[in-house]
């Protein structure tokens, strides 16, 4: 029975996420404040039919919703969402939505297609620290994914200026500087957990596998992901890599990001579930 | 009743003959006076800026209506009729309705979005209501144009682009940079239009401005006028390093700033982004600037193109808030037409009353003699009767009265319960 009930969260999750898009998009090309308040509220519906999905999911499972790249990707989007909600809250910027909702309506889209059983833990899985590792790696990620979206926002932007056309995106994109940086604190944010989850990840091993590193894709693939952003911050901090240059590696950062964490399971023999 | 305007405006009058038709402000209320005690417009509200003069009213009769307010300016700027009458535009109902609507939220006027007529026009209807002149119906009106200009300047951006060159370099300035009160300006050479733009970049919050001329003299006039520093022209590039929005404006032949130089203090500024905007003719700052990245180059043509893409940006805008305004007037008309039915419903109930007391008094006569507290029942039975039969014909009226067709309904009603005395 909660098998059904979760599945239909979830689909009316989706739902609520594909209207929001459409809303924030049509939000964006009109500019008409009523749109935008009706998408607000139809993003705050999806995320707490969102939020359901993951507590049914626990309440019938019976252990934290993060065994499955189905899980993973739904508590994955809910943080980006949690995220955004917080960062369009302090700062008023609506078009993040625009780049974000898309973006967690076609995550979810794919997960649509995954196998979302809830099967048997491997007893191996069956200890606090999947929890924490996962978490600390995953909301680092949606950090990441929320500096993604205002990277293509100040690309974007940067373009328009650039060229000295003033198009779609001069008028309705926000200015260059609070772009950049809000994309540096969305990476000091994102960095440090990124980091924990790796470590904790490492210790983890260590109990479970008797060692701390091994070669397994999935791990050489996070640590390109960590290399780059790591080199990013430093860059910034050192010598002032900043606008068009870090909000172009913030994205490669992302995009490496993405294929560790759906393609590495694909293309790579791993021994991470995702 | 209907609404009624009687004008002319910058499209077709030329200002030799707005100025000779013109009301200052000051002298409003005694033409009002005029126009409703000798002309006998009881609701009226004129409207004179430099750019239109309109005379807004209720009107029973239209086209009577019409004729005595072209009388009255004719008469009143002592202007011959028939000429007069080449440059007027007469709308009612609608149309008028559609007109100050558009002129309210500045869709009418020569620059779109323009803000100040719409301060113009609020100030037209107080002076009006300071005189009683505006009435219920005018009254409302005014008020409701005013909140359509409102939601209108603040759902589409009518008014949000500049369409001036010297502020649409502080608009792009708040495009690179978020904030722009820790963000200094250096001034290079003098010039209307650099001016302009760096008294602008002050009012938008800038606190740090450098000036630097050839002439140090007057670089030091214009930074005291601008609470600004004044720099000798030889050490500017020192405090390029310094500089965040740098507008030149000289009467150099040649280059005065070049790549290199500008790469430079980018590397000692860690690539803090660059606004130059060169006002000059010929340019001052190589364009080559532009390709390093963080730093932003405008000339005056880059300025100009801005310009005009923000004015394409109002029209576009202005093509949304024409349809909001159909909206608007579809209400305001409800709101019209609902009035017309309030007096209907009176007059029905009214009618009932008549009917119910005659009716009682017969009764009476013919039981004889009956007690108060009979009397009372019989009061209250056929009180409750009409009551009944009426609420259903009252309700359809009240709601239908705001609708496409109210205007039929209250006819129809009229005609049903012959309230018009035949």
């Amino acid at each position: 029975m909660f098998y059904n009930i979760n599945i239909m969260l979830f689909i009316v999750t989706i739902i609520f996420y594909f209207a929001g898009a459409l809303l924030y998009i049509s939000f964006f090309l009109s500019r008409k404040e009523s749109i935008f308040s009706i998408a607000r509220y139809i993003i705050i519906l999806s995320f707490i039919f969102h939020t359901a999905t993951l507590l049914a999911r626990y309440i019938e499972s019976g252990y934290l919703p993060l065994t499955s790249l189905f899980e993973a990707i739904l508590f994955f989007t809910w943080l980006i969402i949690f995220l955004f909600i917080l960062v369009e809250k302090r700062y008023q910027l609506s078009v993040l939505g625009v780049f974000i909702i898309p973006l967690t309506f076609l995550s979810l889209s794919y997960a649509l297609i995954l196998p979302k059983d809830i099967s048997p833990l491997n007893p191996i899985l069956k200890s606090a620290w999947l929890g924490i590792h996962v978490t600390l790696i995953l909301l680092g990620n949606a950090a990441f994914a929320i500096a993604f979206g205002l990277g293509i926002m100040y690309l974007l932007q940067e373009r328009q200026l650039k060229s000295r056309k003033q198009g779609l995106f001069y008028y309705r994109l926000p200015s260059l500087e609070i772009l950049d940086d809000l994309g540096y604190k969305a990476l000091s944010f994102g960095f440090p957990f990124l980091t924990l989850g790796i470590i904790t990840g490492s210790i983890w091993a260590k109990y479970a596998w008797g060692s701390y590193w091994n070669w397994d894709p999935k791990l050489v693939w996070s640590l390109i992901t960590w290399l780059i952003y790591a080199a990013l911050l430093h860059g910034r901090l050192t010598v002032g890599w900043r606008g068009r240059k870090a909000a172009f590696i913030s994205i490669i950062g992302f995009l490496c990001m993405v294929f560790t964490f759906v393609g590495v399971n694909f293309l790579l023999k791993t021994e991470h579930l995702f | 009743m209907s609404i009624i305007v009687v004008g002319l405006n910058y499209r077709n009058t030329p200002i030799e003959i707005r100025e000779k038709l013109y009301f200052s402000e000051k002298n409003l209320p005694e033409p009002l006076d005029a126009l409703g005690n000798v002309y006998g417009i009881k609701e009226r509200i004129i409207l004179s800026t430099c750019n239109r003069v309109e005379i807004y009213a209720k009107g029973g009769d239209i086209s009577q209506s019409f004729e005595k307010i072209k009388k009255f300016l004719s008469d009143h700027h002592s202007f011959p009729l028939k000429d007069l009458e080449k440059h007027l535009y007469c709308y009612s109902d609608k149309e008028a309705i559609c007109h100050l609507f558009r002129v309210a939220s500045g869709l009418d006027a020569m620059v779109v979005g323009e803000p100040q007529v719409l301060g113009q026009v609020k100030s037209a209807y107080a002076i009006a209501k300071g005189c009683n002149a505006s009435g219920f119906v005018l009254g409302n009106f005014f008020e409701k144009a005013f909140s359509v200009a409102k939601k209108i300047r603040s759902n589409t951006g009518i008014g949000s682009s500049a369409v001036c060159v010297s502020y649409a370099a502080v608009e792009l300035a708040k495009k690179i940079f978020e904030d722009l009160d820790d963000k200094s300006v250096m001034l290079i050479g003098a010039g209307e239009m650099s001016e302009q733009a760096a008294r602008y970049l002050v009012s938008s919050g800038t606190k740090l401005v450098f000036v630097t001329n050839r002439t140090f003299s007057r670089a030091k006039r214009l930074a005291e006028e601008l609470n600004g520093e004044a720099v000798h022209f030889e050490f500017f590039p020192k405090h390029l390093i310094l500089s965040d929005i740098i507008i030149c404006s000289t009467g150099a032949p040649h280059y005065i700033i070049k790549k290199e130089q500008v790469q430079d203090v980018l590397n000692q500024r860690r690539n803090k982004p660059m606004f130059f905007i060169d006002i000059s003719v010929p340019r001052n700052i190589d364009p080559e600037v532009n390709k390093l990245s963080n730093v932003y180059l405008y000339d005056i043509d880059d300025l100009k193109n801005v310009v005009d893409a923000n004015i394409r940006e109002r029209e576009k805008e202005a093509e949304k808030a024409e349809e909001m305004i159909v909206n608007e007037i579809k209400s305001f008309l409800g709101w019209l037409e609902s009035l017309e039915s309030k007096p209907t419903i009176l007059t029905l109930k009214q009618k009932a009353e008549e009917i119910r007391q005659q009716e009682l008094k017969e009764a009476y006569s013919k039981l004889g003699k009956i007690s108060e507290k009979e009397k009372k029942i019989l009061d209250s039975l056929t009180q409750a009767l009409v009551n009944k039969v009426l609420h259903n014909p009252i309700v359809s009226l009240k709601k239908r009265g705001v609708s496409d067709n109210g205007e039929e309904y209250i006819k129809v009603t009229r005609k049903l319960f012959k309230l018009d005395d035949e």
